[in-house]
């Protein structure tokens, strides 16, 4: 129970969202960074631990101008962000730092300073000489391979999957700064260009640019901060295999159940107690796993739940109010964004704001499958 | 364009030898007897070092793919399967299910299917086919 001691007292995105290609990954970081100093009324010079994926913390701190006497490099995919918060209310208990900044750029879209493709390992890797040889390009033809054996075995159908990307959309027409707002039916998603079946692009996420940094501090230091504290409840964390072929159980993802689990332990909430859930959604079947797996549905419950809209504005558990991965951006790795909108609706700002949103869940990805991440948020002091 | 090809490590030489030979090579622990996928010199489950290596039937079931639209350049042009397999003996392996149209009519989840090796120069690729096509 130590995480409850710490808080993220800053918390910001890019200035600009969505297409920034006049700025590289690097100054994405740091737009974000300083926006989220600006946010708390932080310099550089009070930040004394740094936390990054995609770039190494080492150049963050530099290119911001930082000492850090604790500095984490965790990237296992779209989720680092979460385990970076995980890991950064240990240190501040440990007293490794008293001020961390995590951040996350990415220039997505635009590709300026961002390199070349990362991951794969080469042909010599594990995933290089057992899945490469059979084509995968990426997420959409590899996230979505067990797809299929998941809607089997649910007796779920591909308009299940494609309403997860209807509702959204409606949660992203509240949001303006939402890449896409234009309302969508399940017709629309179904006869949108086949992606690698059973998937269209709009069961697909958005390919962005942007950014978002959260700086923590102890939960003791937070009320002298300008903005609402929003308090750490319980975190968790998991990693499974770098190769979806291998993934123990097509229809349930070990790695959310068990950080599911030891975060929900660690927060001392049931599932009845939250408010307001983010599950990253690189594709539209995420959230159904993520409803199960965390526990909020049994499974095979999961798609009814969405269809009787407990999702969706007004209903009992609204989920992915920023529009999404599918709707709002996405990045590369959408785990920041996850985490800045439990932020925002705990501090009550949201633009699609949870009516008295008192506990809000962020439940990352990363990898397909591969790793995972979650959050327990609260703006009230455990 | 050729196609990417694996690059076999110390731990993996003997699998893609077995491809060669026309035999899809497992492992499996003499200590607590699970059978595994991919290679590696000691058993995932027990951790013990002592395992095997053994020819597998080459019979698996379809259990969950893709139609990748958009190839990879090195895999043509027409949309194609990105399929896993739940093999005869346990452990789960990616790969292409050929001899078979690329539709999901034609590829039916849980249906039989059988290895069938195809040869790159250096490297022979395990792919599926329809059981008895």
């Amino acid at each position: 129970m130590k995480q409850k001691t710490v808080a993220a007292v800053g918390a910001a995105e890019t200035t600009e969202m969505g297409k920034i290609p006049n700025m590289s990954v690097i100054q994405l970081h740091a737009d974000a960074a300083l926006n989220a100093m600006a946010d708390c009324g932080l310099k550089p010079s009070d930040i004394d631990g740094v936390a990054t994926a995609g770039i190494s913390p080492t150049e963050l701190a530099y290119y911001l101008g930082i000492t850090p006497t604790y500095a984490d490099g965790t990237s296992v995919g779209g989720c680092s962000f979460m385990l970076h918060v995980r890991h950064a209310a240990a240190a501040i208990n440990e007293g490794l730092a008293k001020t961390i900044l995590i951040t996350h750029g990415e220039s997505g879209r635009s590709r300026v300073g961002a390199g070349g493709f990362r991951g794969g390992g080469g042909t010599s890797s594990l995933p290089g000489q057992f899945e490469a040889p059979y084509g995968p390009v990426g997420p959409p033809s590899m996230f979505t391979i067990p797809v299929l054996r998941y809607l089997k075995v649910r007796g779920y159908t591909v308009e299940d999957l494609a309403n997860v990307a209807v509702i959204q959309r409606e949660w992203a027409a509240l949001n303006p700064r939402a890449s896409m707002k234009d309302p969508i039916s399940v017709a629309d998603v179904l006869n949108a260009r086949m992606i690698a079946y059973p998937f269209t692009l709009l069961m697909c996420c958005l390919v962005t640019d942007g950014g978002g940094a959260i700086i923590l501090t102890s939960a003791e230091r937070a009320k002298d901060f300008p903005q609402k504290p929003v308090y750490i409840l319980g975190t968790g964390e998991s990693v499974e295999t770098p190769m979806v072929s291998q993934m123990e159980d097509f229809t349930s993802s070990k790695a959310f159940r068990v950080s599911g689990k030891k975060a929900f332990e660690e927060a001392g909430i049931k599932h009845g107690d939250v408010d307001h859930l983010m599950i990253y959604d690189a594709f539209a079947h995420l959230p159904l796993y993520g409803l199960e797996d965390l526990g909020f549905c049994r499974p095979g419950e999961a798609a009814g739940f969405i269809n009787d809209r407990n999702t969706a504005i007004g209903g009992k558990l609204p989920l992915n109010t920023n529009g999404g991965g599918l709707s709002y951006m996405h990045s590369g790795m959408y785990g920041m964004y996850a985490m800045q909108e439990s932020i925002r609706q705990l501090r009550g700002i949201a633009p699609a704001q949870v009516p008295d949103a008192k506990i809000s869940i962020s439940h990352g990805v990363g990898g397909m499958f591969g790793a995972s991440g979650t959050i327990v948020w609260s703006n009230e002091a455990p | 364009m050729d196609r990417v090809l694996p690059e076999p490590t110390p731990e993996t030489q003997h699998f893609w030898d077995g491809c060669k030979e026309g035999e899809l090579r497992l492992q499996r622990c003499v200590e607590c007897s699970k059978s595994y996928f991919p290679p590696r010199p000691f058993c995932p489950k027990c951790g013990s070092r002592k395992v095997e290596v053994y020819k597998a039937s080459g019979k698996a079931k379809l259990w969950s793919y893709v139609i990748n639209h958009r190839p990879r350049p090195d895999l043509g042009t027409e949309p194609h399967s990105i399929a896993v397999v739940m093999l005869d003996e346990g452990p789960q392996m990616m790969t292409n299910i050929v001899e078979c149209p690329q539709t999901p009519e034609a590829l039916v989840l849980d249906m039989p299917v059988e290895v069938t090796f195809q040869d790159f120069g250096k490297i022979t690729l395990p792919f599926f086919k329809p059981a008895g096509a």
